[in-house]
């Protein structure tokens, strides 16, 4: 006898999306293997990050499921999908600006979630962070509290790690480095969501790409297979 | 000398205001809530108190293995069950409902009590002296008083600054929604923090209470001076707010010295002075 197909990690159906009045997101559904990484691409205002804050619960959907590891997880709040294994790093990266380095990081790690990533583990995929661990957050460079912001989800041990925007605001050569740190992190068994503007950078990374345009989901593919043109057109709109 | 025992009497009660400015500055530092009925709490503590030590026979320090608890516990639940409901962008609603607040509480205080004064009776320690220098004695009771309030401050200073549990106040503080995605449950961050805001203000109502006579409507008073207590300070600092409130039992104590008229006034005038010249208060945290 067969086994039974192993559900999705995540499996997100029909969310219909709300600020007010104004709706963000149209019936967008996405998929994530455990173990995959898969990236959601789109321009300005098409919907990424709120596609992001829904599944880490920082909003509900007015309508459609989502659905963690085969168990419903719709209106979850933020802090209860963490201790489910669904970690953000926001985009902007949101440090707590009051406090140290390590504090963050430790604050990441405050509900002791078993699993590969501790401080140690954290310093050693990005060793600047332990030259600067007493220092207040505010004071490293954009790149180095990147990874802070990065280390702090990674200290919860998520399952899933939703990655909004890494490239915001850093030098091309910095973006590198941070992206350089995923398969490392994906080595441990975690699925990556990455949501992206720099689309080059994001195509090399993920195996699976989505394309929002608008709030809907204009294109969804195999990295390798998708063409230049096909993107730009989900991209545009044109 | 009469002098400097002044100024010495104004030190030890710049405690008090110190400790009733330090839940203040607790709440307004996590959630942002100007608690305008902290004063009538601190009365409510008070009278708390005056039940337990009547029925239970207890003095009133001993009372506070009762009434600190019972404080803890009112916070939290008016936290969980109030306040959590009105905060949001807009600072106006907490403004507003802990105002309403502050009007129940000294009406219920006044329905239940009568407006006569009352005293907590501590005994012979009340009338303890010692003396520190020849000619300058104090009392053992607003000594005992001033400790109290140092130890909790450090207290204070040390579950902020170097437990788990104070760096979740201070996450919480700096950013709530990013705290949410950490695990933690602001509202339930907050309510503890309320409660920990009333276990201090349980001690400062106690030590109000032996110290001078206490009526259902002197809550609003206490509330300016604990303000002026962070103001002078620095909003965010714990030992600030200990400055703040020497400064302001000292210019009190220099005031009623010059005139027993001007006491409450000098600390008014030294407020306003520090506000003009340095509005930021003398130690603010540094951002």
């Amino acid at each position: 006898m067969a086994d039974a197909p192993r559900p999705p990690l995540i499996d997100v159906r029909g969310l219909d999306v709300f600020y007010g009045d104004f709706q963000a997101l149209f019936g967008v559904s996405l998929r994530v293997e455990p173990g995959e990484v898969v990236t959601v691409i789109g321009a300005n205002g098409a919907g990424k990050s709120t596609l992001l804050k829904t599944i880490a619960g920082q909003l509900s959907a007015r309508r459609g499921e989502i659905v963690l590891a085969g168990t419903p997880a719709d209106r979850a709040p933020a802090f209860e999908m963490v201790r489910r294994g669904v970690a953000l790093v926001p985009e902007g990266r949101r440090l707590f600006s009051s406090l140290s380095v390590e504090e963050n990081l430790l604050i990441g790690g405050q509900l002791g979630r078993p699993g590969p990533f501790s401080l140690a583990r954290v310093y050693e995929l990005f060793p600047v962070l332990y030259e600067r661990r007493r220092q207040p957050a505010p004071s490293l460079s954009g790149g180095q509290q990147q990874m802070v912001a990065i280390g702090r989800a990674l200290m919860s041990n998520p399952t899933l790690l939703l990655c909004d925007e890494l490239s915001l605001g850093l030098a091309p050569i910095i973006v590198r480095d941070i992206y350089r740190s995923l398969p490392a992190i994906v080595g441990e068994g975690l699925s990556l969501i990455i949501v992206e503007q720099d689309i080059v950078q994001a195509l090399d990374a993920a195996s699976r790409v989505y394309c929002l345009q608008e709030g809907r989901v204009a294109l969804e593919g195999e990295a390798r297979t998708l063409t230049k043109a096909a993107i730009s057109a989900a991209y545009f709109g044109v | 000398m009469q002098w400097a025992n002044a100024i010495v009497q104004g030190v030890l009660i710049g405690g008090l205001y110190a400790l009733f400015a330090a839940g203040l500055s607790l709440i307004f530092g996590v959630m942002r809530l100007v608690n305008i009925a902290h004063g009538d709490l601190i009365v409510l503590a008070a009278y708390l108190a005056l039940v337990v030590t009547a029925t239970l026979g207890l003095d009133p320090l001993t009372s506070l293995i009762v009434v600190v608890p019972a404080m803890a516990v009112i916070g939290y639940a008016l936290q969980r069950l109030v306040l959590n409901r009105t905060l949001g962008d807009d600072l106006l609603p907490p403004l507003l409902v802990t105002f309403g607040l502050s009007v129940i509480i000294q009406n219920g205080l006044l329905e239940l009590f009568s407006a006569d004064s009352r005293k907590l009776q501590a005994g012979a320690i009340e009338v303890q002296t010692v003396e520190i220098v020849s000619g300058i004695w104090i009392g053992l009771l607003p000594l005992l008083q001033f400790l109290v309030a140092i130890a909790i401050i450090g207290g204070l200073q040390l579950l902020f600054y170097r437990s788990a549990f104070g760096r979740a106040f201070r996450a919480t503080s700096d950013d709530p929604s990013v705290a949410e995605l950490m695990g933690l449950d602001t509202r339930r961050v907050f309510a503890l923090a309320m409660a920990l805001s009333l276990a201090v203000v349980a001690v400062a109502g106690v030590f109000l209470a032996v110290r001078a006579n206490f009526d259902p409507a002197i809550g609003p008073a206490r509330l300016i001076y604990g303000f002026e207590a962070v103001i002078i300070g620095g909003l965010g600092s714990l030992w600030g707010t200990l400055a703040g409130g020497i400064i302001l039992g000292v210019a009190q104590a220099i005031g009623a010295q010059i005139d027993p008229g001007w006491q409450v006034l000098a600390g008014h005038l030294v407020f306003l002075a520090i506000l003009a010249v340095r509005p930021q208060g003398l130690f603010p945290k540094v951002q």
